[in-house]
């Protein structure tokens, strides 16, 4: 299981906690992750990746162990420990906004 | 008995505010969609129990929820907005090409007639219909595709579809306005549109009268008389009674013909409401004074109403979509302000009460008159 932690804006909007956890089928990218969150929770759809571009929302980054996965591209595969549900897949809004 | 139910869309959620028909004491439910922009929330004139929000954020773009049941629950419907064919290009505010890029929708028309579709004016400007309530919305491309797209120009708030008005007597016309194209008609429900500006004087342009690029504010019609039609744009307060063909100036005596909102009595469609502003580079009221104007000639002379509305020290704004009017036999008017108030009269405008004083920012005000 892939666990990955929401900003409170899309837990809310999904009726979720803090984390949720997700079964990842094939390598775990970036793309795959959003993949199942959106398959699980269509109501995120739109909300991490634009529609008409499938890029990332330009206020939203991805951290994993501590590095910055927000500039690797939907295919690059995430850290082993992210993959075996050691380490969670954060996505995080700026911090910004009144 | 009857009642009425306010519908307010604000910088951080959706409120909704009611009473019964006395209009006395109000009931104020929400923060909905706490800490989202709210630009436009709607109800159906088929089934009022059904309404559509409008939902934004910078951080995570657009979402539309959808109410069943009066607005006590909410949910998530299709928020996938996606331009028809290559989305092509509009001029940014330097004058250089700019691609068409999805942002937000700013207004959400449900249909007169079935409460299943409903219309949405979005930023870019242009507009989407879904006939499922919502589930899965589809652009009328005829619009953007009139020609005259490569010389839209985006105002100060962007390039928005801000005004949606269905003809109630002719199912295939409609009006919609756009900051800053101007105004068009489609007489074929949407399919094609031909830009309606002829009388339209704006200043800014290098040709003033050109036939688009015009900032329309917004524009209001009485649902008795749909061929005539009323304007509060940039400047100029404007006036059309051959559905758009041509226009002409109504300002009058109002102290400065800036302003964003208009509207009609329910009852009069000769008597207006506008909210004058004192300048486009001051987003205020003039002279530190809220005054809603009112004429009841269909233009030119105009009467302040200040009865219930701060006379000093007062520096709001009101914005395009934030002043609507019930249908109860004395006709209710509201306004909601940027400093959070919302201003109720049960007795057109005569005599003003705050309903509510504290909310955020408010970007829309719509009514719906309950049975």
């Amino acid at each position: 299981m892939i666990r990955v932690v929401l900003p409170q804006h899309l837990r809310t909007l999904a009726g979720v906690g803090a984390e949720v956890a997700l079964e990842v089928a094939g390598p775990a990218t970036v793309g795959r992750v959003l993949d199942a969150i959106e398959e699980r929770y269509p109501m995120l759809r739109g909300t991490i990746r634009d529609y008409s571009t499938g890029e990332r929302r330009a206020f939203l980054r991805f951290f994993a162990c501590e590095e910055d996965w927000s500039h690797q591209g939907m295919d690059a595969e995430l850290p082993a420990a992210v993959a075996d549900g050691r380490e969670p897949l954060l996505i995080i809004g700026a911090i910004a906004g009144g | 008995m009857s009642g009425v139910r306010v519908l307010v869309g604000t910088k951080k959620g959706a409120f909704i505010l009611t009473a019964d028909g006395t209009r006395k004491d109000w009931t104020v439910n929400g923060p909905y969609f706490a800490g989202w922009e709210i630009y436009h929330v709607k109800g159906s004139p088929v089934d009022p129990n059904r309404i559509y929000a409008s939902q934004s954020s910078g951080w995570f773009g657009q979402l539309i929820q959808r109410s069943d049941d009066g607005g006590a629950t909410w949910a998530p419907v299709d928020n996938k907005f996606v331009y028809d064919g290559v989305p092509g290009m509009h001029q940014w505010y330097d004058g250089t090409a700019h691609p068409w890029e999805f942002k937000r929708v700013w207004h959400l028309e449900p249909s007169l007639t079935d409460a299943e579709t409903v219309y949405a004016g979005v930023e870019d400007a242009a507009l989407f219909k879904s006939t499922d309530g919502g589930a899965s919305w589809g652009e009328l491309a005829g619009l953007r595709g009139h020609g005259s797209g490569p010389d839209w120009q985006p105002g100060a708030g962007g390039m928005c579809l801000h005004t949606i008005i269905l003809d109630p007597g002719n199912e295939q016309r409609m009006y919609i306005a756009i900051s800053a194209a101007g105004t068009f008609r489609t007489d074929d429900g949407g399919g094609s549109w031909k830009p309606i500006n002829k009388g339209l004087v704006s200043n800014f342009m290098p040709n003033p009268t050109a036939e688009v690029g015009h900032c329309v504010h917004h524009v209001a019609m009485h649902r008795s008389r749909p061929e005539v039609l009323f304007m509060q744009k940039h400047w100029d307060v404007m006036r059309s009674d051959d559905a758009g063909e041509s226009w002409r100036e109504v300002s009058g005596n109002l102290p400065t013909d800036f302003g964003f909102v208009i509207d009609v009595h329910a009852h009069e469609p000769e008597t207006l409401y506008v909210v004058p502003i004192k300048s486009d580079s001051e987003h205020f009221v003039p002279d530190g004074k809220l005054r809603v104007y009112r004429s009841r000639s269909g233009g030119n002379e105009w009467e302040p109403l200040t009865a219930g509305l701060p006379q000093q020290d007062c520096y709001v704004n009101v914005l395009r979509d934030a002043m609507a009017v019930d249908t109860l036999d004395e006709c209710g008017v509201y306004f909601g302000t940027s400093g959070g108030q919302v201003y109720a009269s049960a007795n057109a405008g005569d005599k003003w009460t705050p309903i509510v004083r504290d909310l955020p920012a408010v970007l829309s005000v719509e009514v719906q008159t309950l049975a």
